[in-house]
């Protein structure tokens, strides 16, 4: 049993295979899309695998702190920000290989043309809980 | 009566179902919900006869629901409204009941949830908290193992092992949260440990009940209280559980004169060990050794050969420690720690303090992470200060 999170960027990640954007797919495509990744969401909970899904808004501002008594500082939005995380989903799973595979399977999400856009996913997985015996 | 108490009649009125004719995935169901109508009705009236009510109440809503079915399906009930006279239940059902739950078929997950529920009594959303995740999942988990059990047949179902990996890892890899899960694998693992000495004495049992003991008796010492982590070598001895200890050392004792040794029992004799060392001084790392060495017959796991490896530095010297440790992979979990804490022993503090970044850096839990970033960080001052 262990956590995992597929981490969808907006930029950041590899080219996909079927790099046509969003805005450019037919409106069926979208809505073939949208329905991809609830149905995707859904069979997980059946299988007892989801944990969490959410999405990102593009538009992160930075944060710091100013010193005592002072408002915080913000400065941004960056448009030139490297890595621009989408949103993600977390599962909970028996083994590495069936993240892997998950990931897999969401990655052939249907874009442009209705084909798999082949997106590259990031897998991390999550920090566990220590073991109680130790030796 | 508290809810533990009530959770341990669970698997014996589970069982009464199963053998009047319910199946396993209904009776189920049906017992949960006596459980919750217990919860509430016993505050107000508790019942003399605690198992006959719920035998009574799981009994009524296991016809409900399969009535509710049948109507559905437009079939007739093919069951009595009047159960027939309960009797008490021969051990081996609750056996039976483990071995259902730790079904061959099933994916670990699947099993523990399983177990936590069928067998422990735990609701959904108690597992649900446990291994953090949502409600709706963990209820999909249960059901979908349950029809796993059926369609697979509880002809086939798991023996005496399966089930003990099942409690094992119920203990050794619970969250810390609302339900004591250690404490639950305790508890489900004595229930084993009495059910299954009717039918065959099985030593390995009574050796995995002795290593949760002799391991949980640590418990209080193994965190400070600002949550970090202590090892071994730290702890507060004088805070260790004798009571627990005690009993971890008969149980493993009673099962070790039966001479069917496995691996349960050579590590519950290894953690005996530490438990029986008042001072770390004192501790006997040749017999360690020794244990681990019948350990790796039983499974030779490179997790073995580390723990063992460390087992040796310490008998013998860092050296021969890290001689040990040669031999094992680099990409072995914990490699680097190991490496880290003999070459500091052995005096090359730059080399320690390198590979206890590394250990840090690869570390598998937050604890073991920022354990490892503050020896890291220990060793880099001393050099500092040294340096300049």
């Amino acid at each position: 049993m262990a956590k995992y999170l597929l981490l969808k960027h907006y930029r950041g990640a590899p080219a996909p295979v079927n790099n046509i954007p969003m805005d450019q797919w037919t409106p069926e495509e979208f809505d073939v899309h949208v329905k991809f990744m609830l149905d995707f969401a859904d069979r997980l909970e059946e299988t007892g695998e989801f944990v969490d899904a959410q999405a990102l808004s593009p538009d992160g501002i930075w944060v710091r702190h100013d010193g005592e008594g002072r408002p915080a500082v913000t400065d941004g939005p960056f448009a030139e920000t490297k890595d621009l995380v989408a949103g993600w989903m977390v599962i909970d799973v028996d083994s590495e290989a069936r993240a892997i595979e998950l990931a897999g399977e969401l990655s052939a999400a249907p874009g442009a043309g209705g084909k798999p856009i082949h997106e590259w996913l990031e897998l991390r997985p999550f920090m566990s809980e220590p073991p109680t015996v130790t030796e | 009566m508290d809810e533990v108490e009530l959770r341990e009649l669970v698997p014996q009125v589970l069982s009464v179902l199963v053998r009047r004719g319910a199946d396993f995935a209904t009776g189920e169901d049906a017992v949960q919900e006596a459980l919750v109508r217990a919860l509430s009705a016993w505050e107000r009236d508790p019942p003399v006869d605690r198992k006959g009510w719920l035998i009574t109440v799981a009994w009524r809503t296991f016809l409900d629901l399969t009535r509710s079915e049948s109507a559905r399906r437009d079939r007739e009930v093919r069951f009595d409204s009047e159960p027939p006279a309960g009797s008490v239940p021969a051990t081996d059902d609750t056996l039976h009941l483990y071995f259902l739950c730790a079904h061959p078929d099933l994916s670990p997950s699947s099993a523990v949830a399983l177990t936590l529920r069928a067998v422990g009594g735990l609701t959904t959303r108690q597992i649900a908290d446990a291994y953090l995740v949502p409600e709706s999942t963990m209820a999909q988990r249960i059901s979908r193992a349950k029809r796993t059990v059926a369609q697979a047949g509880v002809d086939r179902a798991g023996d005496v092992r399966t089930v003990m990996k099942v409690l094992y890892l119920v203990f050794n890899e619970g969250y810390s949260g609302a339900v004591d899960l250690a404490a639950e694998a305790i508890r489900l693992t004595r229930q084993l440990a009495a059910a299954a000495d009717d039918r065959e004495a099985e030593p390995e049992v009574d050796g995995l009940l002795a290593l949760m003991l002799l391991h949980h008796a640590r418990r209080p010492s193994r965190t400070a209280p600002d949550g970090r982590l202590v090892p071994l070598a730290e702890q507060d001895r004088g805070e260790w559980d004798t009571v627990l200890v005690a009993e971890g050392v008969e149980v493993l004792q009673a099962a070790l004169v039966r001479d069917r040794l496995g691996e349960y029992q050579a590590q519950a004799a290894i953690a005996a060990l530490h438990a029986d060392a008042p001072r770390v001084e004192e501790t006997d790392w040749v017999q360690i050794v020794e244990w681990y060495d019948e350990l790796l017959r039983f499974t030779d796991t490179p997790i073995v050969r580390l723990n063992r490896a460390v087992a040796v530095g310490e008998a013998d010297g860092a050296r021969a420690g890290l001689a040990a440790l040669a031999a094992i992979d680099a990409d072995v979990p914990r490699r680097d720690a190991v490496a880290a804490y003999f070459h500091e022993r052995n005096g090359d503090l730059e080399l320690a303090a390198r590979l206890y970044a590394e250990a840090a850096r690869t570390a598998p839990n937050l604890a073991e992470r920022d354990h490892q970033t503050r020896q890291a960080a220990r060793l880099n001052q001393v050099l500092r200060e040294a340096g300049s």
